[in-house]
């Protein structure tokens, strides 16, 4: 590719993701997921369990168990080649300095044999980012201190049992900002953590991502904790992005039926004339397997023969819908 | 971790003081009189009476029993029934030479088992891993008498590379003593590694399942990477337990392995005490072999919270 390209190319994306699908044997948990972050750019990635969010999580990480296959394009800033087309050790070089990643699961996301401190000093000494074991060492204790952990000396020197799940997560963060990665990926991050740990865990993801000009992608099913995070949302349901657009316009004016059932499902004061709180109809299909055409048509109150087919997506990658009848287009009146 | 170690210990020591009644009491209710035994059918009975004073079989059981039991922290086993030679000395002579061919057996096991398990977990989906497996499915189909029998007419009657038996002390002759260590530790061993192979493969395969590996990838670390540094000590954990279990099957294998290969260990003096009916003497190793039994699992036991710091409790 030695040609350059006569147009001025647009400010380059930390990350860009076209067509991306993640495949079993025989059907699409994830499909045709396209979108992009900016640097210091903090986007969320919202839906119901089984949605794929985690699976769109891990194809960018290239952490995708052996019988998941991903297609389509991932792309981070200054690396030539497409990661789905790089090799393991070329991946293996980006996680952990490039792209860092906080997962959901605390308890089980740490080795269990292992000092928390050596833990996070092992990924600074990975990428070479210090040498010798003692300033390592010494690294590691600042960026527990970081993580606002008290007595990070103390702290350094414990088994990972022998924190609390919110210490834990700390830990986890700190290793996965160490580098100063490109792009931070937190996977619920929070999901396990009762409220008041939540809300710290939350700030110290937000300075951390500041500090370093990262990106952020936010995943959660919890619209409210997204909304204090992120800037933009994207909505994810049977494997899609069915939605997407900036936090307060998304809020304010939901066009996916699916982003108004999620919008409806959290809001606390909501309550319908039974006196129960609203809840989207039904439930997510059992092993991923979603209708064909609109993903959200057994569910939806709107949906009629048009939704046997796939809408496509209408507006701007980061601000836009895949629905026939979006609210506002004046098309869904007289339906639902 | 100290009061467990004081519990885990208090338990050992209890268990030894049963296991030594228990082997006693089997003895003693085994028909024959070791004095009717030595003289032979034809004795008078002045002369049995004689001989069981002499033996102090006459005594009242328990205090036969105490008198053993106390001589046993000093090797003091007490002489035999039918040479009269003391018998301590007599078994820590061959336990050495058992304990050079169940630790070189175990050595041959762990080299087989530790590589050919992690391989077979890496490749479990293509067709090394299930070659690998299927290699050991077929070791472990083999008893290791028969492996012993088939080393020997390959590599010492066919072949003649190696002595088919026989012993001589690594102080007396280091490169005799390896030549006739080499085949009966390898038709133990080689048995032992299928077998232990399987553990690894699904401790492996376990392991490289869990979160905390997908973490260490996710800090840069290359698959085979994250493996060694994260994945083999957790790993570890429950093969060490295997292990401890094995080596006890270890011991009952290289009882008949010793026969096969005429090397003078516990095994052969076992089998020659019940041969010649010399009671006190299979009573002795009886013991020392249970008493290896329990110690082994005392120390699998210590070793786990040596690995896992979960394991020590935070009293
Ligand atoms: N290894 C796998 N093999 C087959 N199907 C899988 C595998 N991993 C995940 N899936 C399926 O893919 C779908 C999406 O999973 P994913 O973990 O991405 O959901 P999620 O949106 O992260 O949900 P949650 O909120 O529960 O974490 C689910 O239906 C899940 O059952
Ligand atoms: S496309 Fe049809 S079924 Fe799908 S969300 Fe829109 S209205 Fe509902
Ligand atoms: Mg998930």
């Amino acid at each position: 590719m030695g040609a350059v390209s006569a147009r001025p190319d647009p400010p380059p994306a930390v990350l860009d993701v076209a067509g991306l699908s993640v495949r079993t044997g025989d059907h699409a948990l994830v499909e045709d997921v396209s979108f992009h972050l900016g640097a210091g750019e903090r986007v969320g990635l919202i839906g119901e369990s089984g949605s794929g969010k985690s699976l769109t999580a891990l194809a960018i990480m290239g952490l995708l168990p052996d019988e998941l296959s991903a297609s389509g394009h991932i792309r981070l800033r200054e690396v030539e080649r497409d990661l789905l087309s790089a090799s393991e050790t070329e991946r293996s070089t980006l996680r952990g300095d490039r792209l860092g990643m906080v997962f959901q699961e605390p308890m089980t996301a740490l080795n269990p044999l292992m000092r928390v401190g050596a833990q996070v000093a092992e990924v600074l000494r990975i990428h070479g980012a210090v040498s010798g074991r003692e300033a390592a060492t010494d690294r590691a204790r600042d960026l527990l201190a970081a993580v606002e952990l008290p007595d990070p000396e103390r702290i350094a020197r414990r088994y990972p049992h022998q924190l609390s799940g919110g210490q834990r997560q700390r830990v986890m963060l700190a290793m996965a900002l160490a580098n100063g990665p490109d792009l931070l990926i937190c996977d619920e991050p929070t999901t396990a953590l009762d409220v008041t740990v939540q809300a710290q865990m939350l700030k110290l993801i937000d300075d951390g991502v500041a500090a370093r000009d990262s990106a952020l992608l936010f995943i959660s099913h919890d619209l409210a904790v997204v909304a204090t995070v992120c800037d933009r949302i994207l909505v994810m349901y049977g494997g899609r992005i069915v939605e997407a657009g900036p936090t307060r316009a998304l809020l304010t004016r939901p066009r996916h039926p699916y982003t108004e059932g999620l919008m409806a499902a959290s809001d606390l004061e909501a309550v319908d004339a039974a006196g129960r709180l609203p809840t989207i109809a039904g439930s997510v299909p059992p092993d991923g397997r979603f209708p064909d055409g609109c993903v959200f048509r057994n569910r939806c109150p709107r949906g009629d023969d048009a939704c046997q087919a796939w809408p496509g997506w209408t507006g701007e990658q980061h601000d836009g819908v895949a629905c026939w009848y979006p609210s506002g287009s004046g098309r869904e009146a007289g339906r639902g | 971790m100290l009061v467990q170690l004081a519990r885990r210990t208090a338990i050992l020591l209890a268990s030894l003081v049963v296991a030594s009644i228990l082997v006693f009491w089997f003895m003693w209710v085994l028909p024959g009189d070791p004095a009717q035994v030595a003289l032979g059918t034809g004795a008078t009975e002045e002369a049995v009476a004689e001989m069981q004073a002499r033996f102090g079989t006459d005594r009242p059981v328990p205090v036969q029993y105490l008198d053993w039991v106390t001589g046993l922290p000093q090797l003091d086993f007490g002489q035999s029934y039918v040479t009269g030679a003391a018998i301590g000395p007599l078994i820590i002579d061959r336990l050495l030479v058992s304990l050079w061919l169940i630790g070189a057996g175990m050595l041959v096991a762990l080299v087989i088992a530790v590589p050919l398990g992690t391989l077979s977990a890496v490749h479990h989906r293509r067709p090394l891993g299930t070659a690998l497996a299927g290699v050991s499915q077929v070791g472990i189909a083999i008893p290791n008498f028969l492996a012993g029998i088939l080393l020997i007419g390959l590599v010492s009657v066919s072949w003649q590379l190696l002595p088919a038996g026989g012993w001589v002390p690594p102080d007396q002759d280091v490169v005799q003593f390896l030549r006739r260590l080499l085949l009966p530790a390898l038709s133990l061993g080689v048995i032992e590694g299928a077998v232990l192979a399987r553990y690894v493969r699904s401790t492996v395969l376990n392991v490289l399942r869990e979160d905390f590996l997908r973490t260490a990838r996710a800090k840069g670390l290359t698959p085979g990477r994250a493996l060694v540094r994260h994945g083999l000590r957790n790993a570890a954990v429950p093969v060490v337990t295997v292990l401890g279990l094995q080596l006890a099957v270890l011991l009952v294998g290289a009882v008949v392995v010793e026969r096969v290969f005429v090397v003078p260990g516990l095994g052969s003096l076992l089998l020659d005490g019940v041969a010649n009916r010399d009671l006190l003497l299979v009573q002795g190793v009886v013991m020392v072999l249970v008493v290896a039994v329990l110690l082994l699992n005392y120390l699998v036991d210590v070793l786990y919270t040596v690995l896992d710091p979960r394991l020590r409790a935070t009293a």
